[in-house]
């Protein structure tokens, strides 16, 4: 038989800890630092509102664009808090989470053989969608130096002849970094230089800690050329409900659109029920979380650079991405060990990409308690290394 | 009260056991003037006490609560205000409000079974001048209690251990 895998299928990577994954089942203690989500459930409004309109049928199949009350809410909530004006009527759609999104979005611009941008340390999706939508991933770094903000000089030197868009994400997973309307000038410019797209994921706008989120499409001529991706899990807790939304110049939403209308139809309808009523009235809950997640920053990376591992302060989501220089180890081999010996499960930077390595991703999105435990079990691995200066060089191999 | 009283207030009440450390790391300021700050705050008498929510269901102990309207006759010169801080004087008395609606006071009354609370409000509150009704509601299951849920688990659920 022949293998009837396609090439691409064969061609992106498997999830680049599945090894993490099976060594956590066999432990009970586990305090994990490895979740790219809130710890808080849904606030009980959006659940509430999500009942009574299942108990009263509501469960068809919505317009492909997504619920219009939806779309008008998010519309009026964009041009409110960032001045970004969108029509819910032509460059709108409510997708199926953030990934569906970016799915679409890079669909709707990639051609074969087109090179697409990635900002990196980047989420972990962006490039094997650029591969499977038959286009050539080229990451870009974001350097430890920079604070982890894309600049313009790193972005130059990827450009080619052959560049369509970029993708970016800030506040960023898994760095925790932001950037200011400065930073995204110095980018806009290359970005209109050259022509490009710009696919903005901002699924963590709500969660800035030290100013107000900035959207790139507010910036200069931006918004002509720019898919903008946002959605309800970070901010709302809503991760289950897979609710997202894209906002692009109508050509662009026009042509994501009939992408999603062939493959997922609508958004789960029950999801944008929640959604919406999370918007119409949870708004005090989400600051409350946010607030919750700025508080426990400040114990956990206060506590890392205590413990011996260098940490910039993120300014924004809800990851720390400090350093393991000073240990002598690799970051994954720091990560097993400290998984082996102190059943801390945190995320290898090198997971990221291009930049990454030499980080570890530690979500604080979790209780105070396990925060401060967490941080106990790190102080202790990060000194039990300088007793025993033979083994902190070496990567010890792990079955997988 | 600034907003560093504010959010130290806040986590306070939601937990007042967090250690001192660990409130400064938060609220980015020394330990020291964490209890400096929390001093002060309990002899301003905004922080009134510290204290723990319990769930008589599961703990045993055999507590009974009621709730106890009154309707009450205002004082010239004094309003409410003598008769509501008299009945707060009782040991048995958890909480008294002023309200508005049908009754005036509402009264959180606690004791060892129904003819104990039976017999505190008929021999102590009842009698009292210028209460003109009572009406007493026994509590037979409490859901929440101080903004912590008393049914099943507060959030979460199985989390995967990863995710990106």
């Amino acid at each position: 038989m022949r293998d009837h895998v396609s090439r691409a299928a064969r061609t992106i990577p498997p999830s680049g800890i599945r090894r993490f994954f099976d060594l956590v089942q066999t432990m009970d203690d586990v305090i994990s630092l490895g979740v790219g989500e809130p710890d808080f459930s849904t606030p009980w409004k959006a659940i509430d509102a999500c009942m009574v309109a299942l108990e009263q049928g509501q469960t068809s199949y919505t317009s492909n664009r997504g619920m219009p009350a939806l779309r008008e809410r998010i519309a009026d909530d964009l041009a409110r808090d960032y001045g970004l004006c969108y029509d819910p009527e032509t460059e709108m759609i409510i997708t199926t989470g953030v990934s569906e999104g970016l799915d679409i979005a890079i669909r709707a611009v990639t051609d074969p053989g087109d090179e697409v941008l990635i900002a990196q340390p980047s989420y972990v999706s962006y490039a094997p969608c650029v591969t499977l939508a038959g286009g050539v991933p080229v990451p870009v770094p974001c350097l430890e130096r920079d604070r982890f903000r894309l600049t313009a000089g790193q972005l130059m030197e990827r450009v080619t002849p052959r560049t369509k868009a970029l993708v970016i994400n800030f506040p960023n997973n898994p760095t925790g970094a932001v950037m200011t309307a400065s930073d995204l000038r110095e980018v806009a410019d290359v970005v209109e230089d050259h022509d490009l797209v710009l696919l903005s994921d901002e699924v963590y706008a709500e969660l800035s800690y030290e100013q107000p989120h900035v959207p790139a499409a507010t910036i200069g001529a931006l918004r002509e050329r720019t898919i903008t991706l946002n959605g309800f899990s970070k901010a709302y807790a809503m991760t289950g409900w897979r609710i997202g939304y894209l906002c692009a110049p109508p050509a662009l939403a026009d042509a994501a659109l009939k992408i999603h209308q062939y493959v997922m139809l609508c958004a789960p309808s029950m999801g944008q029920v929640a959604a919406l009523a999370a918007l119409r009235s949870a708004r005090a809950e989400k600051d409350a979380m946010v607030e919750a997640y700025r508080l426990r920053r400040n114990l956990f990376v206060e506590g890392l650079n205590r413990a011996g591992l260098p940490c910039h302060l993120p300014e924004g989501a809800f990851y720390a991405f400090p350093s393991v220089a000073p240990t002598g180890l690799s970051d994954v081999a720091f990560a097993e060990q400290l998984l082996a010996e102190e059943h801390v499960a945190v995320v290898p930077g090198s997971v990221f990409g291009e930049g990454g390595a030499g980080h570890l991703r530690c979500a604080y999105a979790v209780s105070r308690e396990d925060l401060v435990e967490a941080v106990n079990r790190i102080e202790r691995f990060v000194s039990s290394l300088t007793d025993r200066p033979s083994q902190a060089v070496g990567v010890r191999q792990r079955a997988t | 009260m600034d907003a560093t009283d504010t959010a130290l207030v806040r986590l306070l009440e939601e937990n007042s056991r967090i250690p001192a450390t660990e409130l400064a790391a938060m609220l980015s300021i020394p330990a020291e003037e964490v209890e400096e700050r929390i001093r002060a705050l309990q002899a301003e008498g905004i922080i009134r006490r510290f204290t723990a929510v319990v769930d008589r269901a599961r703990s045993g102990e055999a507590e009974v609560s009621a709730i106890i309207e009154l309707k009450v006759s205002p004082e010239r010169d004094h309003g409410y205000d003598r008769l509501a801080e008299r009945i707060a004087r009782f040991d048995e008395v958890r909480s008294v409000r002023l309200i508005t609606g049908t009754y005036d006071l509402h009264v959180l009354v606690t004791g060892r079974d129904m003819q104990e609370i039976a017999r505190f409000v008929s021999e102590h509150i009842a009698p009292m001048e210028r209460i003109r009704e009572t009406a007493t509601h026994i509590i037979m299951k409490s859901y929440k209690e101080n903004g912590a849920l008393m049914v099943g688990r507060d959030g979460g659920g199985d989390r995967q251990p990863f995710s990106f």
